[in-house]
Formats: structure tokens, sequence, C-alpha cells
């Protein structure tokens, strides 16, 4: 491993854009290309949004984490993570379409393009512990020099 | 960054120019204001310029998928256009077009909905 970091913020909606930019400046040193360096912002929105809409319903005082780790072959690790009320059922939170919350005009897209936007994804949810979402991705090699 | 957004009127087509981020933060904010322009005006159509946004997320989507179910209420068309690449992959990957019409820009998009511009 070549370097890692963590961070932890309120559910507060505000905090999306800090979550994307913040890891999309940690993961810049890799040298990812325009394309990646927006599918891992959209992924962290994504995933954010999930920990503060469904992971705790829109309240603010709780605490949505991020860590994520790079890795010299150009891995990136990213662990996002709330102490939320946990999914019910995985499998269904992860179809394309489906929401827990269509009343708030969600477009049930946000794990489908996790999905897609990243090498692999693992979530873990307990009821009443929280979720993690776990996900890898290995940028592209062919620029950078590996000091 | 955040979201700015402006609207106008073209006949029977509202015009939706955005630009910054849109996200789940700015989505409500936009979603209650494009509410109002949608019915405090004579409109049946919706344009939605996306030239100027530098990022998008199914927050996103959501909020255009909702205007376009009111759009369809009206009986009129949703037509995005201008659309940056990497929000078109979204948009892709997510069905959209197989429901909302894509036009290269502004102009044309207009043109289609019979409005010369």
């Amino acid at each position: 491993m070549r370097n890692e970091m963590y961070v932890e913020f309120s559910s507060v909606s505000q905090n999306e854009s800090f979550a994307r930019v913040t890891v999309a400046s940690f993961v810049a040193q890799l040298d990812p290309t325009m394309e990646e360096l927006t599918e891992i912002k959209t992924v962290v929105s994504e995933a954010v949004t999930n920990a503060i809409i469904h992971g705790y319903n829109n309240e603010p005082d709780h605490k949505v984490s991020i860590s994520c780790k790079i890795h010299d072959d150009g891995e990136i690790e990213l662990t996002i993570r709330d102490y939320g009320i946990g999914i019910e059922d995985i499998d269904e939170a992860r179809q394309p379409l489906y929401t827990s919350k269509p009343e708030l005009e969600r477009s049930g897209m946000g794990f489908t393009i996790i999905e897609n936007f990243m090498d692999s994804v693992e979530v873990i949810s307990k009821q009443g512990e929280g979720t993690s979402v776990y996900m890898r991705k290995q940028l592209t090699k062919s620029k950078t020099v590996y000091n | 960054m955040g979201l700015e957004f402006t609207f106008e009127v073209k006949k029977d087509v509202l015009i939706v120019r955005l630009a910054g981020e849109l996200d789940h933060h700015e989505a409500e904010g936009l979603r209650d204001q494009w509410k109002d322009m949608l019915y405090l005006n004579p409109v049946k159509h919706v344009i939605v310029n996306l030239e100027q946004v530098s990022f998008m997320d199914s927050s996103g989507l959501g909020v255009v998928l909702g205007r376009y179910k009111e759009v369809l209420q009206l009986g009129g068309q949703m037509v995005v256009c201008s659309i940056p690449h990497t929000i078109k992959r979204l948009f892709e990957m997510s069905g959209m077009f197989k429901i909302i019409r894509l036009e290269e820009n502004e102009e044309f998009a207009l043109e289609t909905l019979g409005v010369a511009s």
C-alpha cells in the first residue's frame, strides 16, 4: 500500500460535494484520467447520498465516514460507511430503478451507477447497525511513472 | 461550486438551463422552482440544456424524471440538449434516452418543438 486517508463528517447534504471533491483530490496523485475522476466522484456522491437519505433518514446529527487506500499499481479501495438503519434486503436495493423512497423522487439508479463505474462493489449491512459499501477500481496504467 | 439555473419561456416551451453541479443537495431547490415554472406558465414542452453542467448523479436524474412525468401529463415532450460526454454516459446507463429525446443544441430542440428561435 502506498497511501491512505480517512475522513468523517456530519450526515448533511452539503457534505455530498465535500466528500466527492475530497476523494477526488486524494486520488489525483495516481494521475487518473478525467473520465476516471468523474466516475469516482459520482460513486462517492451516490454512496454518501444513500447514507444520508436512507441510512439516516435525512437526520443531520449522524456521521458518515470514508476511507480510501491507493496502491502503487493504481488500484483504489474505497469504503463509505454509515451507522444508520441498515438495508433490509441488499439484493433488492441493488436492483436498477428500485427505491425505498419513491416519494422523494429518487431515480433508483444509485447502486447501478456505482456497479458500472467500479470494478467491484460489496455491500455489508446490518439492520440497526449501518451499512458499508466497499468498492475497488483499477486505474488505467499507461500514464504514470511510479515513485 | 453549487448549481445555477435559469428559465425561459418561448411560446409553449419552457427552457431550463443548468450550470454547475446537480446532486441531491441541489436537487430540491431546482425541483421546486422548476415545478412552479411548469405550472405558472402556459407551457407544454420542456427543453433541458445541460451544456454548463459539470457534475450530475442519480439525484439529478431523479429530478429530470420527475418533471418528465409532469410534462407527459401536460401532453408535451421533454427534450435534453447540449449534453456533456460524462453526463451522456449517465443518461445512457440509466435508459433515460428511451423516454427522453436528445438533441444537439437548444436551437434544434426548439425547432423540433415547432418554435423558431
